[in-house]
């Protein structure tokens, strides 16, 4: 007796704490939204009535900008995720090479991602309105003179354009680890065999890589779909609400529009959208991995 | 032969010029907001990408008062220091207690976390900021300290609990039979076994919190209780595109974050490369 109670106190010793935080901060707030998402509360008054699934019909069937931002989102994703990780993965590429100054590259390649989105969105605006103009005078290319913050498909691209930048060190990093650890013994082999670098490439690095495409991809497609900081402080969601995210979307709904519980239940279609795209990339990049 | 030779030297040079070049486009952004920021407002307009004819230091200083400077920062980093701290040790106890004591009640506890790293911020976001305010803990840092303690759980625990399976059991073991008390052996045994890891996460968590911006943004929403991030929010709020104070208040805003990565970069840009095998 004596004896379990003190394993019982052990166990809430090292566990304690953490489910303790674990409930108050992410159990609770999602069985709230779960709750909320099916009332019409509007996030003051004291009265909360039951709605069932009424929110969800509402967003669903009559939102369009919802639908747009949800649309927004997955082009956005869709091509940050590809841009960021091919080009990730070809910066690795170089830098596993026998190169002066490999460690120098590699931290200023890294350096744009330890800044948040909302202090790169404002320098962005800066360099987009600003130094683009100047670049455009110096060298008179009309890409630099474009409306870059002010059409709705420049500003898609400006979006991209910093998205990438930031993320493109991090899946580099990954990429790297990935190809110096495979083994050196298989790349001798290829040469032996007469294989040149691009057959080396696809052939062996491509495939042996595949957990860690798995890992960048995951992290891409999670990172941009939740995207807020960004479009707050580069383009406001702007121009024309074209670059509002789903993220962006709640925001608006619950605090602007003070419709609480569309935003709630909004928040839990977000939810269930991330889960269910992340799950069918790790599903389909898994099945190609490679086990030796 | 030689011809093979020289086109790989070849190769090689075109391979050094270009990642130069890369590097070069990445730098840009940062070159042109060191430079813009020490320019009068008619020279940023008129000479963007050049070097400034004079340097106007005093838009540092009209900043550094706008900003509030020394007063955001302090509460950044009181924020960050206070969420790493208890974070690392809640994780690691619970991270250590899963892996040596694997009972079907802590295995699904254990899944339970890794789970729900799937679960976006932005759908806990609005009935998170209820709970904290019935906790009478909105607008203070404590109460963003508590939140960040809950947020970070799952991303530590399932790096903490991958790496103590790799720690042998037996020194621990020896140490029970000789009599040691369980918080002892913890102190005085794992930690310091867990250090590298240890120090990987509280790297990655530093920035995660020095960079956020909607926790704060929600919870701290007074002007008194602002953060580097929040502030910054507030600053392009009043001061839209008045580019002489918003570039030198960028480059404060940014510069502690760039000088802990290129102090820290080595150990960072590991634990990012870790990190991400363990996933």
């Amino acid at each position: 007796m004596k004896k379990r109670l003190r394993s019982l106190g052990e166990q809430s010793l090292f566990m304690g704490p953490a489910l303790v935080m674990y409930v108050i901060i992410v159990v609770m707030p999602f069985a709230l939204s779960l709750y909320y998402s099916m009332t019409d509360w509007n996030g003051i008054a004291s009265h909360v009535g039951w709605v069932g699934l009424t929110n969800y019909k509402t967003i669903l069937t009559g939102d369009p900008e919802f639908a747009k931002a949800f649309w927004f989102s997955t082009q956005i994703t869709i091509v940050i995720t590809v841009l960021t990780n091919v080009f990730g993965f070809a910066l690795a590429y170089l830098l596993t090479k026998q190169l002066r100054f490999r460690n120098w590259w590699r931290t200023i390649y890294f350096m744009p991602n330890v800044l948040g989105g909302l202090l790169l969105g404002f320098i962005w605006q800066f360099i987009f309105t600003k130094g683009f103009a100047s670049f455009g005078q110096l060298t008179g290319l009309s890409f630099f003179e474009l409306p870059w913050l002010g059409s709705e498909a420049t500003a898609f691209w400006a979006l991209v354009i910093v998205s990438v930048w930031q993320g493109v060190g991090y899946v580099m990093v990954i990429y790297i680890a990935g190809m110096t650890a495979i083994s050196k013994e298989m790349e001798e082999a290829a040469d032996i065999d007469g294989a040149g670098e691009l057959t080396k490439l696809l052939r062996i690095k491509l495939p042996m890589l595949m957990s860690s495409i798995t890992v960048c991809l995951f992290l891409t497609i999670s990172w941009t779909y939740k995207m807020y900081d960004l479009n707050l402080s580069l383009t406001k969601g702007g121009p024309f609400k074209s670059s509002e995210s789903v993220a962006f979307n709640i925001f608006v709904e619950a605090f602007s529009n003070n419709n609480y519980s569309l935003g709630t239940a909004k928040a839990v279609l977000f939810f269930l959208a991330v889960v269910l795209i992340t799950c069918i990339q790790v599903y389909i990049t898994k099945k190609r991995e490679v086990e030796l | 032969m030689i011809g093979a030779f020289r086109r790989r030297k070849l190769n090689a040079i075109v391979t050094e010029v270009l990642v130069m070049l890369v590097a070069i486009v990445f730098l840009i952004p940062f070159y042109l907001l060191l430079i813009n920021s020490v320019k009068g407002v008619a020279e940023q307009l008129t000479n963007t990408a050049g070097w400034p004819s004079a340097f106007v230091w005093n838009n540092y200083s009209k900043a550094w008062n706008a900003l509030n400077f020394p007063d955001v920062f302090l509460r950044s980093l009181l924020i960050t220091v206070f969420s790493n701290i208890g974070l690392t040790i809640i994780s690691a106890l619970a991270a250590h207690r899963m892996v040596r004591m694997p009972t079907r009640f802590n295995t699904a506890v254990f899944y339970l976390f890794i789970a729900s790293m799937a679960i976006p911020f932005q759908s806990l976001m609005l009935p998170l900021v209820q709970v904290i305010r019935e906790l009478g803990m909105i607008n203070s840092l404590g109460g963003i300290v508590f939140t960040y303690w809950g947020l970070g759980l799952s991303f530590s625990i399932f790096l903490f609990h991958g790496f103590v399976k790799t720690i042998s059991y037996e020194i621990e073991e020896a140490a029970i039979i000789d009599g040691c008390g369980p918080l002892r052996v913890f102190w005085r045994i794992v930690v310091p076994l867990l250090q590298p890891m240890t120090v990987s996460l509280v790297l990655l968590n530093t920035l995660t919190f020095w960079n956020d911006f909607l926790l704060p943004n929600l919870l701290l929403t007074k002007s008194e209780l602002h953060t580097i991030q929040t502030a910054m929010n507030a600053f392009f709020g009043e001061f839209l595109t008045r580019w002489d104070l918003a570039l030198p208040a960028l480059v404060l805003g940014t510069a502690p974050a760039i000088l802990f990565f290129l102090l820290m970069q080595r150990r960072i840009i590991e634990g990012v490369a870790g990190g991400a095998v363990k996933g």
